[in-house]
């Protein structure tokens, strides 16, 4: 089930349905080693790095990464949680209601922050996310890595590590777990 | 629009209790923070309306608008129209005039917040009402009681003191019982409430017939201001029967909490150092005022109000 995104839609009431599967477990796994790779080769090791997981679906990605980092590089990455939906330039037009309190118990200055989600869409979250960021401290750097671009971005805003770019229409909906990932769509409930 | 307000904590139900609880967790972290605030209610205006004295409430709700990023109009009775004679319902058509989404009252009279939708279309938080009811006095209650003993189902809860006058206690009682705790209303008679009898708690007039029991021990502040006849012979006397004495405390269970509204009588209901006992969580109490009041705030102004946009995308 669409457990990761639905979630933090609340609008999208409804039962979601698988049309495909874009990647399976190995492909999430596969990805998420070579996105620990790129982080590694950008910033030339992993010193004042941090991992931020975007509530909810950020989360289990960010803690996959670190434990990926530490057993390429032997050394641990804190990761942080962040919910951004007090943020949110939407609050007052939906009901926006956030799912788990952020968990930031470190000082941002100075440090290279990889803001991590599932999905990346209109960017409207990660706008929110880099507001967020900046109340803990003035970071070095905010960097990007999502599972998935989907595209249609309303905002200026790009990745640095993508694990698939993935063309889609407007009203899908993108399912990002572990054991992979599903591109379908919201239909209402029969009352 | 949802006409959505806190009047009663019978506006909310459990499930709105609940959802302010929780919401309290994320806004309990904000307020650790280096910055402890959010743009969450950014352009909205909130009014604090206050026919009666405050502290700690008055301070609480501007406090938790200013960390919601809310403007905030004050509004007290001693520097305003009301002294020249203007009538609540003006008073209120001119501060909505203005511009408000929020309007925090405090009043003499019971029933004011059920006025007010009628002459604006701002939310209503009841911050106190008579000898009616106090709602987020009820919700930060709950709030530290979770905090520190765990859900309130099943704890029993004793409430002592003036609870014939107190909102606090009616907001409380409704509040507790709907989270599932069961509540002792302990006073002497002639501040007893005539009709407990559909409240659906215990009430009996022996105080020390109940610590051993009690998870919690809420004392209630005597309302010297309201109590137009003489109720008790004696504070003196009151405080002998009824007061939280440092003896008394030693009856309580080891893990019990001390819990007051504020502000306190030192030396009537509670001894003069209760606070500052071990179990006492009033320190927490006020607190958890500014976390529970940013809540209600969002429950009301941010969560709340869903109006659909057509051709709105999610993320």
């Amino acid at each position: 089930m669409a457990d990761s995104e639905s979630t933090s839609t609340p609008l999208n009431r409804g039962v979601f349905h698988a049309r495909s599967e874009i990647m399976n477990a190995d492909g999430v796994r596969r990805a998420l080693w070579r996105m620990s790779h790129e982080i590694l080769e950008q910033n030339r090791g992993l010193s004042g790095l941090v991992l931020v997981g975007l509530e909810v679906g950020g989360v289990h990605l960010a803690r996959k990464l670190a434990e990926n980092l530490l057993e390429i590089e032997d050394q641990s990455v804190p990761v942080g949680t962040l919910d951004v939906a007090f943020y949110r330039d939407d609050i007052g037009i939906r009901q926006v209601t956030p799912s788990s309190p952020t968990d930031m118990p470190f000082d941002l200055t100075s440090r290279i922050v990889v803001l991590v989600d599932d999905v990346l869409f209109t960017g409207r979250t990660i706008r929110a996310a880099m507001d967020a960021i900046v109340d803990f401290g003035r970071p070095a750097a905010i960097q990007l890595a999502v599972m998935i671009d989907r595209g249609h971005r309303e905002l200026p805003i790009r990745p640095d590590y993508v694990g698939k770019n993935v063309p889609t229409r407007k009203d899908e909906l993108v399912d990002v777990t572990e054991n992979g990932v599903l591109l379908g769509v919201i239909e209402e409930e029969k009352p | 629009m949802i006409e959505r307000h806190i009047r009663s904590i019978d506006d909310l139900g459990r499930s709105g209790i609940e959802e302010i609880l929780t919401l309290s967790d994320h806004f309990h972290e904000v307020s650790t923070r280096r910055i402890p605030k959010v743009p969450a209610l950014r352009g909205k205006t909130i009014a604090l309306l206050f026919y009666e004295d405050s502290t700690r409430t008055r301070l609480s709700f501007e406090t938790a608008s200013k960390r919601l990023s809310a403007d905030s109009l004050n509004f007290s009775i001693g520097s305003s129209s009301v002294k020249k004679g203007e009538s609540l319902r003006d008073t209120v058509e001119t501060i909505s005039a203005m511009g408000v989404d929020a309007i925090v009252v405090r009043h003499g009279s019971a029933g004011v917040p059920w006025l007010l939708p009628r002459w604006t279309d701002a939310a209503v938080i009841n911050a106190g009402d008579g000898s009616h009811e106090h709602p987020t006095q009820a919700l930060l209650d709950c709030y530290t009681i979770r905090n520190k003993l765990g859900e309130l189902d099943g704890k029993r809860i004793t409430i002592v003191g003036d609870i014939r006058h107190s909102r606090v206690a009616r907001s409380n009682v409704k509040a507790f019982l709907s989270l599932g705790a069961s509540v002792t209303l302990v006073a002497p008679k002639t501040l007893m409430p005539f009709n407990t009898d559909d409240w659906g708690v215990e009430t009996t007039d022996q105080f020390d017939s109940v610590i051993g029991d009690s998870d919690v021990l809420y004392m209630l502040r005597m309302q010297l201001e309201r109590q137009q006849k003489s109720f008790v012979p004696s504070l003196r006397e009151y405080a002998k029967e009824y007061g939280l004495s440092n003896s008394r405390a030693q009856s309580m269970k080891p893990e019990s909490l001390i819990m007051h509204p504020g502000p306190m009588n030192r030396g009537v209901e509670v001894s003069s150092n209760i606070k500052e006992h071990p179990n006492s969580v009033v320190n927490d109490q006020v607190a958890n005022g500014v976390i529970i009041r940013m809540s209600a705030l969002y429950y009301l102004l941010g969560a709340g109000n869903v109006t659909k946009l057509e051709g709105f995308s999610d993320e």
